[in-house]
Parts: C-alpha cells; structure tokens; sequence
C-alpha cells in the first residue's frame, strides 16, 4: 500500500514539504507532497480559506523573439496577437492531427510570453516549441524559478498582507510584484476553481515566501491529492488524463481556446479537422457524470449505454469532499452527452448508475473583472 | 485470544475457530481518508490470498486480502455509512469481517504483533 516508485529530482521547496509533514511521493519526476493532514481536510480547508499548493514541477518558460505572437499562432489556436500585456491565456499545443500535446498558460509580457505548461510533458514541449518556432525564437526554461499557488476565498487576504497591491489583479491578470526582498511574478489564476493566485519565486527564496504566507493561520500547506479531486470538482481537464494526444480541443469542451479570428482564418495544427468538429460536432465529448452510491469510479472504467454497449471511458474520477458523493468525467459518443442522460459504469465486473451533469460540479468562484469597472 | 498481522497490513484476531479482520494503523494512515469500504456477505467461503474487501481512499482502490482460508460469518454493516470508521479505529472498531477458520494451520506463517511492529520499522 506504499508508494514504491524512486523519486529522480528534488525541486526547491523539498526539505519545507518534509519539515511540514508532507508524504512524499514520485510524481512528474520529482519528490513531491500528496497530502500533509489528509487529503479531505486539506480539500475542505482550500474551499473555505487558502491552500497553499507548491507546483514547481510544471515548466516555465520564456519565449522572447521578434513577433512571438505570430510565431505562436502557428502552433497553438489562441490570439496571441490581439493578446493584452499582462493577460493570461489558456490555450493548447496542438499535434498536426488535431490532438493535444500540452495544455498551458501564456501571458504576454511586452513583446514576450510566458508559459507555464504541465510538469510531465515540459521537455517534450520544449522540443516541439524549439522545432516548431522560427530559429530567431528563443525557448527559455526557467529552472531555477518555483512556482507556488495560493487558492481559495481567503487567499487574496493571505496574500495582500505579504504583497501588497496582489488584490488589485483580476482573475487572468498579472504582474511584477516585489516583496521580501526579492521579484515575485504573480498572477490571479490557478487549478481549483476557487480565487487565488499563483506566483513564480526564485527556488531559492520559495521557503521564506512559503513561511510567510503560512505565518497566516488562515493558510495551509495543501498536496497533490487535494489539487485533483479540487480540479475534478471544478470540472478542469488534467492533461495525460482527460486530454491527451488522443482528444481533440471540442471532443474535450475546450472550444474557447480557439479565439474566433483563428476560427476564420485556421493557420494551427490540426485545423482542418478541429474546424471540422467546430462546424459538425465532435464524434465523442468529455462529459461530468455523478456516480449513485458511495463507491468512486476511477479512471479507465467503461461507460455503457442503456444496451450495454461500449460508448466509452472514464478519464478521471473520484470522492467528491465538497458534495460527499462519488464525481467522474470521461468521453462518450456525442448523441449520449446530454446533461440528465442516464448511463451505466462498469468497473470490475460491478455495474453502477451514472448520470451526465453539467461540469463544472462546483460552482467557479474567480474573481473576475466587473463589467465596466 | 491472539492477534496476528499479514505483510499485506492486514490483521486477524482470533478465539477459537472464530477470526475477526481488519487492516493496520499503518494501512489505514498509508490509505488516507476512506470514503468506501465494501466487505464480505455472511456465506461466503474464502481462501487465503482472496480479495475479501475493497476499501477505497479518496486518491485510490485497494483490496482486502483473506489473511486465512473460512467461511464469513459477519461483514461489518457499520462500514457502509461510516466508512472513515476504518480511519478512526482501525483496530477495533472498524473491522471488516469475521469468520469461522476452515485451516487453522495457516495462522502458523502470519506475524504477530511485536513481529509486525518491528518489521514497519524497517520498510
């Protein structure tokens, strides 16, 4: 029942995980903290003030060269032209098929973008940028940097006490900061659903970022654990799981990653099959599902129509902490997706009854900008 | 009575022919919160090495192993709406199940307690 799998790397804020309590376990190659108290509480405690999450295995990287934006658009669907500075953009690196290799973030700063792309897939990514960008566009991947979130209702308190200013961001929006004595860059977004922020910090000042921050008895030290069944609520795709080279940005409800000039104008990989889907509607769709009884469906499970029929598969799921009930997502054929279906789940050998449900399961609480304001 | 403990952290209390079983401190903590717990109906003959019960955390599934060959004569009904009972008592109260020993020989290769506490120190 342990975990056996050799962690290979260590990232900055290792030895602060262990002083805290934190399991340690291997994932994306590195040591890293499933849970500290237990993953329910630590869930609970996200929703109702501020977790304090340590994702510095994801990648960050820098894209700088003249006309990034363009050079951008030929491998990924967003606008990065029309793109603000100091705007976030959820957008997806696409394979010449359609699928996807990576899902990320892209902020403009000035004339160059940083991205922050999934901690297993990062070397891939590089690659696939390096190769796919003109040689004039340089790929730096800012190892030394950790990156840190804080999320939930009170995070923005938390926060603002240590960095002032932090409050003023809107959700998809960030900046410089400068506090205890070092460069900050953080934005307000993150994986939960819930506000917050996340914050890029040099490895090696990560620690007394993260004392500080838990100097506030408001804020906990959150794991991995918690960040999935927080992103499940939420109903937020996790790459390798719900969204992988084999699904296309519409099968997986991502449409809105694909900004409407690029669905004139096309000019990404993939487009023709993915526009394709835009007009005529995707073969399978990633759906939320909820689960009768107490028992978890995990992903990999089969979905089964009312004839029993494969229609496909589970791709997460999970305990809900937050609606104490068992939660799920996965794909099946476009003609059984609608919200209210009612389909059947077999997983070893037992058949449980399931029942699409609007994603996400838990209402998104960003704190978004006012209309107008 | 004895107590006896399986290198799967599982653990079997026995009086007579009779043997109650449960999983460890140590299994319970290494699982996290548990939100299901699934055992055995009463009837149900099983071998050593059986998957008896299922018990699931929030992050994964596990399977409870008959630590020795029965027949169940009781499944814990308490664990259905208190699965987390495992996490509070996993030693006592929150057992699995019980059953009537079919080759009390088998309790010869298990651990007992001190043996089993002395070999968590070395995982």
């Amino acid at each position: 029942m342990g975990e056996t799998e050799q962690p290979q790397a260590t990232l900055p804020l290792d030895q602060w995980h262990r002083d805290h309590g934190g399991r340690m376990v291997a994932f994306a190659g590195y040591a890293m903290p499933v849970q500290y108290d237990g993953i329910m509480a630590e869930h609970l405690w996200t929703r109702e003030n501020a977790g304090l999450f340590d994702v510095s295995h994801m990648g960050q990287l820098l894209i700088h060269g003249k006309d990034s934006d363009r050079a951008l658009e030929t491998l990924l669907p967003g606008d990065f032209s029309a793109q603000k500075d100091m705007k976030l953009k959820y957008s997806l690196l696409l394979a010449d098929d359609g699928g996807i290799i990576d899902d990320l973030m892209a902020t403009r700063r000035g004339d160059d973008f940083y991205v922050v792309v999934n901690g297993a897939t990062k070397y891939g990514d590089i690659e696939v940028l390096q190769q796919g960008l003109p040689r004039d566009i340089v790929v730096d991947y800012m190892k030394q940097q950790a990156l840190l979130a804080l999320q939930g209702p009170r995070a923005v308190e938390v926060l603002d006490a240590i960095v002032p200013g932090v409050a003023e961001l809107t959700f998809m929006e960030g900046r410089a900061f400068h506090a205890l004595g070092q460069t900050l860059w953080i934005s307000r977004s993150g994986y939960t659903g819930e506000d917050g922020f996340e914050i890029s910090v040099p490895g090696n000042g990560a620690a007394a970022l993260a004392d500080a921050i838990l100097d506030n008895p408001l804020a906990r030290p959150v794991g991995l654990g918690a960040r999935d069944s927080l992103r499940l609520e939420a109903g937020l795709p996790l790459y390798g799981h719900d969204i992988d080279r084999s699904t296309t940005p519409v099968m997986a409800g991502l449409t809105f990653a694909i900004n409407k000039r690029r669905r004139a104008e096309g000019g990404f990989p993939g487009a023709a099959r993915i526009l394709g889907e835009l007009d005529q509607g995707p073969v399978q769709k990633r759906i939320g599902l909820t689960i009768e009884g107490r028992q978890p469906v995990r992903e990999g499970a089969v979905i089964l129509d009312r004839e029993g029929s494969e229609i496909g598969r589970i791709t997460s799921g999970g305990h809900s902490p937050s609606l104490q009930r068992p939660i799920a997502m996965g794909y099946v054929a476009a003609a059984l997706a609608e919200e209210g279906t009612a389909l059947k789940i077999e997983q070893s050998g037992k058949l449980f009854d399931a029942t699409v449900t609007p994603l996400p399961f838990v209402p998104h609480r960003y704190h978004r900008k006012q209309p107008g304001a | 009575m004895s107590l006896y403990f399986t290198k799967d952290h599982e653990w079997v209390e026995v009086d007579g022919d009779s043997a109650t079983v449960g999983i460890s401190d140590h299994a319970q903590q290494a699982l996290g919160d548990i939100v299901f717990a699934e055992v055995p109906e009463a009837g149900r003959q099983v071998k050593k090495g059986d998957e008896a019960a299922v018990v699931e955390s929030v992050k994964a599934a596990s399977d409870v192993y008959a630590p020795v060959s029965g027949v169940v004569t009781h499944g814990n009904a308490a664990l259905a709406d208190d699965p987390a009972l495992v996490n509070r008592e996993p030693e006592g109260a929150g057992w699995f199940f019980k059953l009537t020993l079919t080759n009390p020989a088998e309790l010869d290769g298990l651990m007992s307690e001190n043996d089993y506490r002395a070999w968590l120190n070395t995982l």
